[in-house]
Parts: structure tokens; C-alpha cells; sequence
């Protein structure tokens, strides 16, 4: 059964759930948002425990539901994200965990039961491969752009995988999974702060938003205290990044995401530091979120972090060995220490 | 920046406008991207000072004092300079694009492509124009033959994959944005806001006036570049019959129309 060439068949795709990767580069002077996952370190785990390239297509599962079954052959896949999840075989159903190689036979099924406490999970699938659109697989809905078909996952979907993709390579497991912060959100003021008094950047940070129900791959609806503009509410439409804040006129604030327009009209009061924007997109609707601000400076010093701490997090992946786990943690610990000096000169003072 | 002209900031100051403006500034986005500002309102000169810059940067990007710049976005008034913080700061890419900009190249400007776009001004197709006919004083015929009265410019291209700003439409035909946006504007929707019209080329929410739809594909992945227009282009709208819609409608799901044929040679 291992020469037969495995498929993959979406039996639901839960809430929502698409094929991105690290997002699509250089196209938004014609209209064309990054796309691309919203929590790209859990891609890069995922897609290492599924013994695939670091920066592979994988399927991005937004609040779960999500269910796949192999066909036709082995599918080796691997689950980064907090989340319950179970196998159904015929032998009926069997609790498993994320954060490690999984490997379906076929007719066997794996479904994400439940989100613990967030909304995304990436799902690595050794063999997955779509086509390069405009340099990326990353599917972007709205114009039909990458995936398997353009568009998000549906149930019935038969996809083949490359051949071989489902048993090659030790299965692997995380010997720590990522720290869980509720700090506050992060952000550096502007482009457009100059827009609003001092009082509505005070209040900005000072009391705590809740996510809305509109909160998608676009962006994030948040409702709390009305923030007040100085004087026009509009302005004449400018390029938008991922983590831009826009605060249309009737001050409720919206936090754009990797699917959003890339030019808008609103003034941005602020935008979301790299290091927490995933954070922030993991957030179920009706969580309440509070807003830091931090110099430029600060916010390149937390993305330094926040790649160290993925490549530490890489770094502590290990092969099932005969003895069971292997688990050399002085190994991984002196391993972090250096990708955190590399990646900082000059801080080992501080 | 003398190679530049920039409006005189001073002239014609509005006690409307938030912000009085020194032009050119930059602005952070966050710690991955910088926006050079250089002006807060159409104008063909500061547009033209944009489109100058993004000219003299292509080509320099991700190498040399611009290594770690992604892209770079051109809009009415600014370019965004999109970087990884990893690999350059925001201090070293502004001291790179202010190099460039000291120092343009004398490139060719391509002379602007016309295109002559078929737009259908029946009511189904148009679910906006009557009202917005009432609302500027004039009938839907005098609206219709007004807005296909003119050449436009193709001023930005961004907001969804194709979608052209174009400008400026003539005062007597501007009216704001709808309160509250619609939630599903039909592709191919024809739309005017503010000084401007364009067209949604997919899908999407949307707060302009729809009053027409144009049947042209504006975006294709598969074409480089792939958006049909180009900034600076010329276009304007030839209204079509509701049955030539259908046949263009017809061509364009099955894959068979070429946005290519609706370029003006003979403007």
C-alpha cells in the first residue's frame, strides 16, 4: 500500500480553514494583500515535526473542526496549536496531542476537536503541495489566489500528496511548546496619531478592548471606548501594513491582518508590533485585550526575541529514540543561548 | 531632494485639514515598514514626485544600502517602504531612499497607455445611479454622459488585487462616500466617490456609489505585471448595451476576454 500515492480528504473543514505559507511578496503596488499564515511560527513547527521544509504550505485551521482523512496511503502529519483532537479508526476514537508526528493509515481520520483558548492551528501534511501563485501558495479568497483551488478548504475535497510524503523520517516531538503570554498587546504610535488628541491615546491604552464578532484573516473588529478624533476622521487613502490600527469615525478601532486591503482612508493611530501580532490574531472573539505602547527601537528588539525564541523552540524538537524520547536539555539550552547572542551582538552586557 | 519639486506646504493653508503639513516627512508603521509622506492631497505634483521615486528605487531593492527592503508602496501622496527589521534598520533604509532620491535617474518616462473600457449603465447592472443622479441635480442620462465625458488618469492601484483609482472626476459629479458601506459590491461594479471613480474588480464591501459595471478583467496572475492598468494610464468609459455585456460577460467566465483588446491604440 506505501507505493500507492496518498490523498487527503477534507471530510470538514471546521470553521474555516485555508493553505498558506509565509504570504506572497512584492505585489501589494497592485492590490495584492501578503496573505500567508497568521501565526508563521507555528508553521515553522509545524511543518518541522512533519518532517517537511521549514516554510511549506501547511493548513491553517481557524477555530477548529477541522477533519482530514488519509486515503489511499500513509499521510505523516503534525499539529501546531493548543487544541483537543482525537483519531478515528475502526477502531473507534483515540485521544492526540498536537506538538508531534502523527501518522495517519488509510481510512484512519484526525479531527481537531477543540480550540484551548485560542482560534488557530497550523496543520503540516508531509506531501502537500499546491501551485506558486504569484510566489506563494498562500490562498487569498477574495481573488481567488493560491491554495489548492483558490479558495478556502471544503468537505468532500480529495487532494493527492507527493508520493512517499507519509512515512519517511523519525517521528518527532516538542520537548517544550510556546509560552502562553497575556501580556498586554504591544504597539509603536502613528503613522496617522497625530489625527487624535493626547487624552484618546491615553485612553487607547488606558482601558481594555474586547475582540468583536467580526475578527477574520482581514482583521479584528474591537470594541470598547470610542476613540475620539481631533478633527477629520478621514484622509486621503495611504498604503496599510498587517498590525495597522484604523479608526474610522465612529471610533471603534479595527486591527488589519494579512488578508486586509492594502490601502485605506481611515487614520492609523498605532500599529502592532510583529512580535505579538499572532498573539493578538489568536484571540476568540469576546476576549478582552489591553494595548502597551513602545518605541521602534523596542519593538526591533522584541522581534530579535521573538526569532530567537522560534529557533529555540525548533531547537527543541527531538527524534524518537529507542530509549523513548531523546531529551539532551543542557543540549537545547546551551543551543538557545548562542542563536540568542548570534541574533544580538553586543547585548551579552545587557 | 532638489531633483523633486514638492508643493509649496505653506500655500492655500485649510483650517479643515488635521494636520498642517512639512513635506517630505517620514512616518513608522510599526518597526517594519516606513511611510515617505510627500504631500497630504491630490495633486499631479506630488504624484509626480511619487511616481519619480518609485522609478529611481526600482531596481535597487533588497541589495546594496537597500538590502532587507521588501517593496516599496506608491499611493497619491506616499511611498511605504516595507522592511525586515532583521536584516536592515528604519534609520539605514530612509538614508537609502534619501540617496536615490538626490540622485534620480534621467529613465525614460513611458508615454501613458489609453484605454477605452466598456461599462454597461443599465439600473440592474447600476443599483446607485438613479440616486445619484437625483442627489447631484441631473438626470441618469446627463450622469451617464458625463461620466463618459472624460479621460481619467489612473492615480493608485491598491485597496484590492487590480482595483484602479482614477481621477479626477469633474466637481459637478462628487458627492461623499454612503454612510454606511454595502457589505456585498457586485464585481465589475462601476463606482464614483469624492473626486474619484474605479472599478471593484472582485467582490468585496464597498462605500462608492455603484453606477454601472464594467465586464474587462482588470487582474489576471498570470500576466506580469498582473494588473491590467498601470499608474498613469488613461481611461475612459464606453457605455455598452445591456445584451454586449452579456456577450462580454459570457466571454469573460469562460476565460475568453483579453483586457489586452480594449487598449486605444488610435488615442
Amino acid at each position: 500500500m506505501t507505493s500507492e500515492r496518498p490523498v487527503l480528504e477534507v471530510v470538514s473543514p471546521g470553521a474555516y480553514a485555508t493553505i498558506q505559507d509565509l504570504g506572497r511578496r512584492g505585489f501589494r503596488r497592485h492590490g495584492v494583500p501578503w496573505s500567508g499564515a497568521l501565526d508563521s511560527r507555528l508553521l515553522r513547527i509545524a511543518n518541522a515535526l512533519a518532517g517537511c521544509p521549514e516554510t511549506a504550505p501547511v493548513i491553517e485551521a481557524f477555530d477548529g473542526g477541522l477533519h482530514l482523512t488519509a486515503r489511499e496511503g500513509l499521510v505523516r502529519l503534525a499539529v501546531a496549536g493548543r487544541v483537543e483532537m482525537e483519531r478515528l479508526g475502526p477502531d473507534g476514537a483515540r485521544t492526540e496531542r498536537p506538538w508531534e508526528t502523527l501518522t495517519l493509515l488509510p481510512g484512519e481520520s484526525l479531527r481537531i476537536r477543540r480550540m484551548v483558548g485560542g482560534r488557530l492551528a497550523m496543520v503540516a501534511v508531509a506531501g502537500l503541495s499546491c501551485p506558486q501563485v504569484l510566489g506563494s501558495a498562500a490562498t487569498y479568497g477574495r481573488a481567488g489566489l493560491g491554495g489548492w483551488d483558490g479558495g478556502p478548504l471544503r468537505g468532500g475535497q480529495r487532494w493527492p500528496l507527493a508520493p512517499a510524503g507519509g512515512k519517511s523520517g523519525p517521528a518527532l516531538r516538542m520537548l517544550r511548546t510556546p509560552q502562553r503570554l497575556t501580556d498586554p498587546i504591544r504597539v509603536v504610535f502613528g503613522p496617522q496619531d497625530d489625527y487624535f488628541p493626547a487624552e484618546t491615546l491615553a485612553s487607547f491604552l488606558a482601558q481594555p478592548y474586547r475582540i468583536g464578532q467580526d475578527a477574520d484573516r482581514m482583521g479584528i473588529r474591537l470594541a470598547g471606548p470610542s476613540l475620539r478624533h481631533r478633527g477629520a476622521t478621514e484622509m486621503l487613502s495611504d498604503a496599510i501594513v498587517p498590525g495597522a490600527i484604523q479608526v474610522p469615525g465612529n471610533g471603534q478601532p479595527v486591527v488589519l491582518l494579512a488578508d486586509a486591503q492594502t490601502a485605506g482612508g481611515y487614520p492609523k493611530i498605532a500599529t502592532v508590533i510583529g512580535a505579538d501580532l499572532a498573539r493578538l490574531a489568536d484571540l476568540p472573539v469576546g476576549s478582552p485585550v489591553r494595548f502597551g505602547a513602545v518605541s521602534v527601537e523596542a519593538a526591533v528588539s522584541l522581534a530579535r526575541e521573538a526569532e530567537a525564541e522560534t529557533q529555540a523552540l525548533l531547537a527543541a524538537i527531538r527524534g524518537e529514540t529507542d530509549g523513548g524520547w531523546d531529551e539532551p536539555a543542557l543540549y537545547a539550552a546551551n543551543l538557545v543561548g548562542g542563536v540568542v547572542d548570534a541574533l544580538r551582538p553586543g547585548s551579552e552586557e545587557g | 531632494m532638489a531633483s523633486f519639486s514638492f508643493p509649496d506646504p505653506s500655500a492655500g493653508e485649510d483650517p479643515a485639514r488635521s494636520i498642517p503639513g512639512t513635506f517630505p516627512r517620514w512616518r513608522a508603521l510599526g518597526e517594519a515598514a516606513l511611510t515617505l509622506e510627500l504631500g497630504d492631497e491630490l495633486s499631479p505634483a506630488v504624484r509626480a514626485a511619487v511616481q519619480a521615486i518609485d522609478r529611481a528605487l526600482s531596481g535597487r531593492l533588497g541589495v546594496g544600502p537597500l538590502t532587507g527592503v521588501i517593496e516599496v508602496v506608491p499611493t497619491f501622496r506616499s511611498l511605504t517602504v516595507i522592511f525586515d527589521p532583521l536584516l536592515t534598520s528604519g534609520d539605514q533604509v530612509a538614508k537609502g531612499v534619501e540617496a536615490v532620491m538626490d540622485r534620480p535617474e534621467d529613465g525614460e518616462v513611458e508615454p501613458p497607455r489609453h484605454w477605452s473600457l466598456p461599462v454597461c449603465y443599465e439600473p440592474t447592472l447600476a443599483p446607485d445611479l438613479i440616486e445619484t443622479a437625483q442627489r447631484l441635480g441631473i438626470s441618469a442620462a446627463e450622469l451617464v454622459r458625463a461620466h463618459c465625458g472624460q479621460a481619467y488618469e489612473v492615480l493608485m492601484l491598491g485597496f484590492l488585487p487590480g482595483f484602479p483609482f482614477l481621477g479626477e472626476l469633474a466637481p459637478s459629479l462628487q458627492l461623499p462616500r454612503w454612510a454606511t458601506p454595502r457589505v456585498r459590491v457586485p464585481p465589475g461594479s462601476v463606482a464614483v466617490a469624492g473626486a474619484m471613480t474605479a472599478i471593484y474588480p472582485w467582490e468585496s464591501p464597498g462605500g462608492w456609489h455603484l453606477i454601472g459595471n464594467c465586464p474587462v478583467p482588470l487582474f489576471d496572475a498570470r500576466h506580469s505585471p498582473p494588473a491590467l492598468l498601470q499608474v498613469g494610464d488613461r481611461v475612459t468609459f464606453r457605455p455598452i448595451s445591456i445584451d454586449e455585456f452579456a456577450q462580454l460577460e459570457t466571454a469573460r467566465q469562460g476565460g475568453d476576454l483579453d483586457g489586452a483588446r480594449f487598449l486605444d491604440s488610435a488615442a
